[in-house]
């Protein structure tokens, strides 16, 4: 048995087994209270630069398989687990948790008592750590020494780090209906295949994406992605050319947070996030409720109730989630604009929100008509 | 949306007696109901026939009636009562099934009562198997996944035949509609499997409906709890998986939640599907649980069935998340939305969420299958189990093993002991039976693989390597030169127990703990918050596990901790939870911090808004000495009270004291001077008071002896068991000398108890209080049935009827036991009245089963003073603070109060031989029932006919009774046959019985017997007129040559064929008052607060 040791940038230390690569690695710790989705969770570049925790202790069940990758690789920069599965078992497994872990140089730790871990980040706020293990283990002092040294996620412009270099069509399912030109600023391979199964041809840019070269697709929309990092450090021409140009726009998570800051809202960081898929978010307007896929540690800072005026017209705070009251959505009035903080691709997590790819299709049908 | 404005009562319909497949979940799900429902303002109006109930206890509900929850009584609770609503869904199949009949038959519209929760439509479509069907075809339409089993309807035999064949052949799933916990339904192999379950299955379905599908035996099992509300907001509660693949009924299953083997994408098709289900079934103000079989080579998705109701499955999802399914049901009836309900946990998050849970919870079955020897042990599709006990842990293998040794079953645990015969294990684990799971583990040890053993059981091989990894870790605590912390700690973290790693190491149990101690390895308590951590918990809902950081918070009020009763079983029920509950409340009260630890999920003690504080753990010596130390750092702890949940805290008395710990109430050595036979001896010598003569005997020779001595009959035991366990009363020398022989357990530190039987004793209980100095004699119950049946299994009458004359005796009898005892609380005494001796014949220094029951004829909590009296309160205390009557006691009740009945309720229905044949229905000195009903009017046959009605079913006023009873009783049948005879029913009787009656002037029918076969013209046996339908009631007692004979067949043929039968002639003369009282005219309804009400009047009255 190799020792793993996690650091935490205040001081505090958890001791556990190698889980994965040994080595070290540094990044935000935060936490992620989903029972199920691991393998999607590894695989979203929006835990790039986090080490995350796993609240479920049980983790690598069910394996890992092809099918249910959210990108190419994992992007988590280290990952936190209690009781790791020694044996996959599913009918679509094809290797283990930890296999691909070590495959790809992600250093974890195991059995640490990650309650303990989760009610420290709860209390104390998501901060920076790292974990170390086997010959990287040093005296508590160096190591901690080394988390502090590490860059903070506010200001870190992430979205280059994690976005696609070339472009690439995902192709509509049956007959192309609409074309969408989507902003890759760490999409997962969800979204794009939700908007294809209604008919949209889906053109991927990468995140330097410019506005030429996304109005050289001549689309029917344009659609910011989920990605990792501040979004205060983001580009938002593509978002206000859209805007004045009056093309249907969606933007999830990250999008989300761009829209926002394009209408004139400041973003902040949260305290310790939302990572899960269990989160209740009420539509402002029909009051229902949806049990939605989240993974946000920054949100945007707008009036709840009524409208706000913006160069683009009037905006509204379309969604927040009920257990904090954070904006979730929002939605223009006199354009064709809308954005949500969660994720309605759900993978994780449940398809509760999936109808707001139909608000976006109908969106574009509208505007073509 | 606000809570509705238009309603303004409620009737809630309660589940009635604890049956196998309807348990004590059900006052966990309705107590929570009615307190939601009083805290909205509502007036609650409650019928359950169940005393042991938290429920029914009179502040729940603002009228109570404990009167049968049948179509026929709830309407004239309606018609006195008049609520605008009734509340179907807390009260399992029972409850449903009667609002549907009130639905049906006009009753509701009559009142204009409106159903609330789930309506009628809902109810169908989700119960009515052709109908779920139809909405799962729609779901597949919508979704895009899940079917249902290939299947057929049928109604008959010949359909159920053509059936098979159209599904392809056997093995074929039977399933009968409308009966709860799977009653009646199998699996068939064969052609004559078939004819035997669908015989059975046709008869006991109240629509005279099977199913018969396709068989996907070894799929993986699963079930979500759902729930909506009038917005159309639906959320999972939790998800459940069966370590037991399908073919095991879920409530004979180990399940764990959350599910462990599924991936996201798979999980949310489930969710998916499930949300679809909901909707379709128009369940809009409260929850369901769906059940979903996958197969574990492909994924495909069958789903088996719905309940639109809280139900077993929903109770446990309550206490495995948190998150009150029956409570937040109730506010979704009246009109709420999961949004406007605040989470409980958080408080500051609403209840529009799914739980995350941040460990694991397993949930065990409790079999009683060594009290009905005969009964097939194969787990079925038909629920077998009566009770479970749930574990939470932060991993599997810790949570699997707390609950297995919360299951206080001896060889329940895994041993860890040295096996071989591998192929014999395997095979042996092929079939799923009680205990398949430490069969698995001998397999493992004994060197089956990993795919052997998930190919042999069609268990997930996660779960099969995770009991692997515990092999692995008993193998290096085996091997481990010494115990040092890091291995400790690593074991502990698995669930081993002190023990388990003592026998691993052949040390002492006490000798681990002090290392451990030493070590400094001990349980931290984490909190169940339904958020994984997210938010803060407000709740101290705590259980143990072998992690960094206690959420134990300081306290400065002393604390008094109550040890619940753990998991349900036969002869320790749900009324011994009433009593932890009641202590609970009333502590509360009196200024204490009540911790409560138990292990049971089926429970109203184990609700987190119970206690102050909730531990969920096993009732061991290690879990609560862990427990109380936690408390101990906590604050000051003022005791541990073990009076009140049976023998299992009672068995922890002297070794929790030896450990220190200070034990209220009757000290441990008084219990033993109870328990101890030679030492009860000396008690009742010293009271003055007469035993039974008896003796001990290991060998056929001095049991001969003692019998000639004391004279036959005699009552035999084994010396070491309990609740009647291999009791038997015997006759004579050779069936003596054969249950010496038969009795393998008998030797010489084994002992057989011989004690003198009192044949035609009237038997008697007490139950009452003692401080020392003052004795409150809560209760005198005269049994119905002679003495010689176990006082669980025998109907008893309070206040006594025939027996008035002797109640000052009684309490100078029992006050001297319990000042001799040294009790400080309850006590329980057993006598014998035998001719003009009162024989004791046994003493309990705790609450008896039937404190709920005393309590609530005589309308005084017994439980909550006897609690106030182990903290040092007098009985003079509680008379001045009104808890205890101001002047008198249960035993002087007026002349006019009200009469309550006890009956108890058997199991017959559930248990076949593997033949299929049924179980005897005989009582006898071993307790079998599961459960008891209350019938309370101011005439006894009246109550006595209730009682029949909440329990059997309504007792017969006109037809044909047959009857046969053994010689000795022929002279008491005689008139008790005229009278049925003068009330116009048609007597039956083989020859001998008929030519008795024929001298006395009863005219009877002679029918055949069983073993003469039919006549030369197709005479029928008496068997066969009982299958037939053509007898309303049977009189059969079990002892004697007559009886012994048919007996079997003819009680077998009566409750397959749910025709009322009567064991005993004591029965039956109190059945013919019964039948009097029904013939003479409509019977009354009364809740419990008038019966009080009057109570006291009448109290003050004879002061006055």
């Amino acid at each position: 048995m190799t020792a793993a040791v996690l650091v935490l940038e205040d001081g505090r230390v958890f001791r556990g087994r190698a889980f994965g690569a040994v080595g070290e690695t540094f990044g935000e710790a935060v936490f992620s209270t989903g029972m199920t989705g691991y393998q999607e969770v590894l695989t979203d570049p929006s835990y790039h630069r986090q080490i995350v925790v796993m609240t479920a202790p049980h983790v690598g069940n069910t394996g890992m398989n092809d099918e249910d990758p959210e990108s190419s690789r994992i992007w988590v920069a280290g990952y936190v687990v209690r009781d790791p599965a020694r044996a996959p078992s599913s009918w679509r497994a094809t290797r283990g948790l930890e296999d691909d872990l070590t495959a790809q140089g992600v250093v974890g730790v195991s059995g640490v008592d990650t309650r303990a871990l989760t009610r420290h980040l709860r209390e104390r706020g998501a901060m920076r750590a790292g974990v170390f293990s086997g010959p990287a283990i040093t005296t508590e002092a160096a190591m901690l020494g080394r988390v502090r040294a590490t860059p903070e996620m506010t200001g870190a412009d992430l979205a280059r780090e994690v976005s696609t270099g070339e472009p690439y069509v995902v192709p509509a399912l049956g007959h192309p209906r609409l074309r969408v030109a989507a902003v890759d600023l760490g999409v997962k391979s969800m979204t794009p295949h939700r908007m294809a199964q209604r008919g949209v041809e889906v053109h991927v840019l990468p995140s330097a994406a410019t506005v030429e070269d996304v109005y050289a697709l001549e689309p029917d929309g344009v659609f910011l992605s989920n990605g990792p990092g501040d979004p205060d450090t983001a580009d938002l021409a593509v978002v206000h050319e859209a805007l004045r140009r009056g093309t249907p726009l969606f933007g999830i998570c990250f999008g989300h947070e761009l829209l926002g800051r394009a209408l004139g809202f400041p973003t902040y960081k949260l305290k310790y996030g939302h990572r899960g898929i269990n989160q209740p978010v009420q539509d402002r307007i029909t009051r229902k409720v949806e049990i939605t896929a989240h993974n946000h540690g920054f949100a945007v800072d707008a009036p709840i109730e009524g409208a706000t005026v913006t160069p683009y017209g009037r905006v509204e705070v379309s969604h927040v989630c009920l257990n904090d009251g954070v904006v979730e959505g929002l939605v223009l009035l006199d354009r064709p604009a809308l954005s949500v903080q969660y994720h309605p691709e759900a993978a994780a997590g449940p398809h509760d929100a999936g109808h707001l790819f139909d608000h976006f299709v109908a969106m574009m049908e509208r505007q073509r008509a | 949306m606000p809570k509705r404005t238009d309603i303004r009562s409620v009737l809630v319909v309660g589940s009635g007696p604890i049956v196998i497949g309807q348990a004590a979940e059900f006052d966990y799900s309705g107590t929570q109901a009615c307190r939601v429902l009083k805290a909205e303002g509502l007036r609650v109006i409650l019928v359950n026939s169940n005393p042991a109930t938290i429920m029914t206890d009179p502040e729940m509900a603002d009228a109570t009636y404990v009167e049968p929850a049948t179509p026929e009584f709830v309407e004239k609770i309606i018609a006195r009562e008049r609520p605008d609503a009734l509340l179907p869904t807390m009260g399992g199949q029972t409850g449903l099934n009667t609002a549907i009949t009130l639905h049906e038959t006009g009753v509701l519209e009559k009142y204009g009562v409106e159903l609330i929760g789930a309506d009628a439509e809902a109810i169908r479509r989700g119960e009515n198997r052709e109908r779920f069907k139809a909405v799962v075809d729609a779901v597949r339409a919508r979704t895009g996944h899940g079917e249902s089993a290939r299947s057929v309807i049928c109604h008959s035999m010949a359909e159920v035949l053509a059936g098979a064949d159209r599904l392809g052949g056997y093995p074929v799933v039977v399933r009968p509609s409308f009966t709860m916990g799977g009653a009646g339904s199998g699996i068939a192999y064969d052609e004559a499997d078939l004819r035997r379950i669908a015989d059975v299955a046709l008869t006991l379905s109240p629509t005279t409906e099977v199913l018969l599908e396709e068989s996907i035996i070894g799929w993986k099992e699963y079930e979500l709890e759902l729930m909506r509300d009038r917005k159309d907001n639906v959320v999972v509660v939790c998800s459940i998986e069966n370590l037991d693949p399908m073919g095991v009924h879920t409530g004979d299953s180990i399940t764990v939640a959350p599910a462990m083997t599924l991936t996201d994408r798979e999980y949310q098709i489930l969710r998916d599907i499930g949300i679809a289900v909901i909707r379709e079934v128009g369940v809009d103000t409260g929850g369901c649980n769906i059940q979903f079989a996958v197969d574990p080579g492909t994924g495909r998705i069958i789903v088996i069935e719905m309940n639109p109701r809280v139900s077993r499955s929903s109770a446990l999802a309550s206490k495995a998340t948190g998150f009150p399914i029956a409570k937040i049901a109730a506010r979704l009836a009246i009109g709420y939305t999961l949004d406007e309900i605040p989470n409980d946990i958080t408080g500051q998050t609403p209840a529009s969420f799914e739980p995350a849970l941040d460990y694991v919870v397993v949930k065990v079955p409790r079999f009683a299958f060594e009290k009905f020897p005969e009964a097939d042990p194969v787990l079925t599709t038909t629920m077998k189990s009566v009770g479970e006990a749930m574990a939470i842990g932060r991993n599997f293998p810790e949570a699997l093993q707390k609950a297995l040794r919360s299951l206080e079953k001896k060889g329940g645990q895994f041993a860890f002991a040295a096996e071989t015969g591998k192929e014999a294990l395997v095979d042996a684990v092929r079939r799923p039976t009680e205990g398949r799971i430490t069969t698995l583990m001998r397999a493992v040890r004994a060197g089956a693989t990993r795919a052997e053993l998930a190919e042999a059981t069609g268990i997930d091989p996660w779960f099969v390597d995770q009991l692997f990894l515990v092999d692995e870790i008993a193998g290096e605590v085996a091997a481990a030169p010494e115990l040092d912390r890091d291995l400790l700690f690593h074991a502990k973290r698995h669930g081993f127990s002190d023990a388990q790693i003592a026998a691993v190491r052949g040390l002492d149990e006490h000798e681990v703990r002090r290392l451990r101690h030493d070590l400094g390895v001990r349980p931290v308590y984490k909190t169940v918050d339904t958020c994984a951590a997210e938010f803060a918990a407000r709740t101290p809902y705590f259980y143990s596990s072998y992690d960094e950081e206690t959420e134990v918070a300081p306290r400065s009020r002393p604390a008094v901790i109550i040890l619940g009763s753990g998991p349900n079983r036969i002869g320790q029920g749900v009324e011994f939870d009433y009593s932890c509950v009641h202590a609970s409340f009333a502590l509360h009260d009196a200024g204490y911090e009540t911790v409560m630890i138990n292990c049971n999920p089926e429970t109203v003690s184990t609700d987190y808004d119970t206690s102050d504080r909730l531990y969920f753990e096993p009732l061991t010596l290690e879990d609560v000495l862990e427990v109380v130390h936690a408390e101990e750092r906590a604050g000051p702890v003022a005791g541990v009270l073990v009076q009140l949940g049976g023998q299992t805290p009672l068995g922890l008395a002297q070794a929790l004291k030896d450990n220190g710990v200070p034990v209220v109430g009757t000290p441990p050595e008084a219990i033993h001077l109870a328990e101890d036979r030679g030492a009860f001896g000396q008690v009742l010598a010293r009271a003055g008071l007469p035993g039974t003569e008896h003796g001990t005997a290991t060998s056929f020779p001095q049991a001969k002896a003692i019998a000639d001595e004391v004279g036959y009959p005699i009552l035999v035991r084994p010396s070491y068991v309990l609740g009647g366990r291999g009791m038997e009363i015997v006759y004579d020398e050779t069936r003596l000398a054969a249950y010496i022989a038969g009795s393998t357990e008998i030797g010489p530190d084994r002992p057989v108890l011989v004690d003198r039987f009192l044949d035609d004793a009237i038997e008697v209980d007490v139950d009452a209080l003692y401080d020392g100095a003052e004795l409150y004699l809560g209760g005198v119950m005269e049994h119905i049935e002679e003495a010689g049946i176990h006082s669980g299994d025998s109907a008893c009458v309070l206040p006594p009827m025939t027996i008035s004359g002797e109640i000052e005796r009684l309490r100078a009898s029992t006050e001297a036991i319990a000042r001799e005892i040294g009790v400080r609380g309850l006590i329980n005494i057993q006598f014998a009245l035998a001719g003009s001796v009162l024989y004791v014949l046994e003493a309990n220094p705790r609450a008896s089963r039937t404190v709920p029951f005393v309590s609530k004829a005589t309308a005084v909590p017994l439980a909550k003073a006897a609690a106030r009296i182990s903290l040092g309160a007098t009985i003079a205390d509680l008379r001045r603070e009104g808890l205890l009557r101001p002047h008198g006691d249960g035993g002087d009740l007026p002349p006019t109060a009200p009469i309550s009945v006890k009956e108890a309720v058997l199991p017959w229905t559930r248990f076949r031989d593997a033949s299929g044949r049924g179980t005897d229905t005989a009582l006898g000195p071993e307790m079998r029932s599961t459960g008891e009903v209350m019938g309370i009017d101011p005439v006894f046959g009246v109550a006595y006919a209730k009682s029949q009605n909440a329990a059997y079913g309504a007792l017969p006023t006109k037809g044909r009774v047959f009857i046969s009873v053994a010689d000795r009783y022929k002279r008491a049948m005689v008139f008790l046959a005229g009278a049925l005879a003068g009330h116009g029913f048609t007597l039956l009787a083989t020859a001998g019985t008929a030519e008795v009656l024929r001298r006395n002037g009863v005219e009877a029918t002679v029918v055949r017997k069983h073993h003469d076969g039919s006549g030369p013209d197709g005479e029928p046996t008496v068997v066969q007129l009982i299958y037939q339908g053509d007898v309303d009631l049977v009189v059969n007692t079990p002892y004697g040559a007559d009886g012994r004979m048919d007996g079997y067949e003819i009680r077998t043929a009566a409750v397959a064929r749910g025709v009322p039968c009567l064991t005993t002639v004591q029965a039956l003369a109190a059945a013919i008052q019964g039948i009097d009282a029904l013939i003479c005219g409509d019977m009354g309804v009364l809740p419990l607060q008038e019966h009080a009400r009057l109570l006291r009047s009448l109290g003050e009255e004879v002061l006055g």
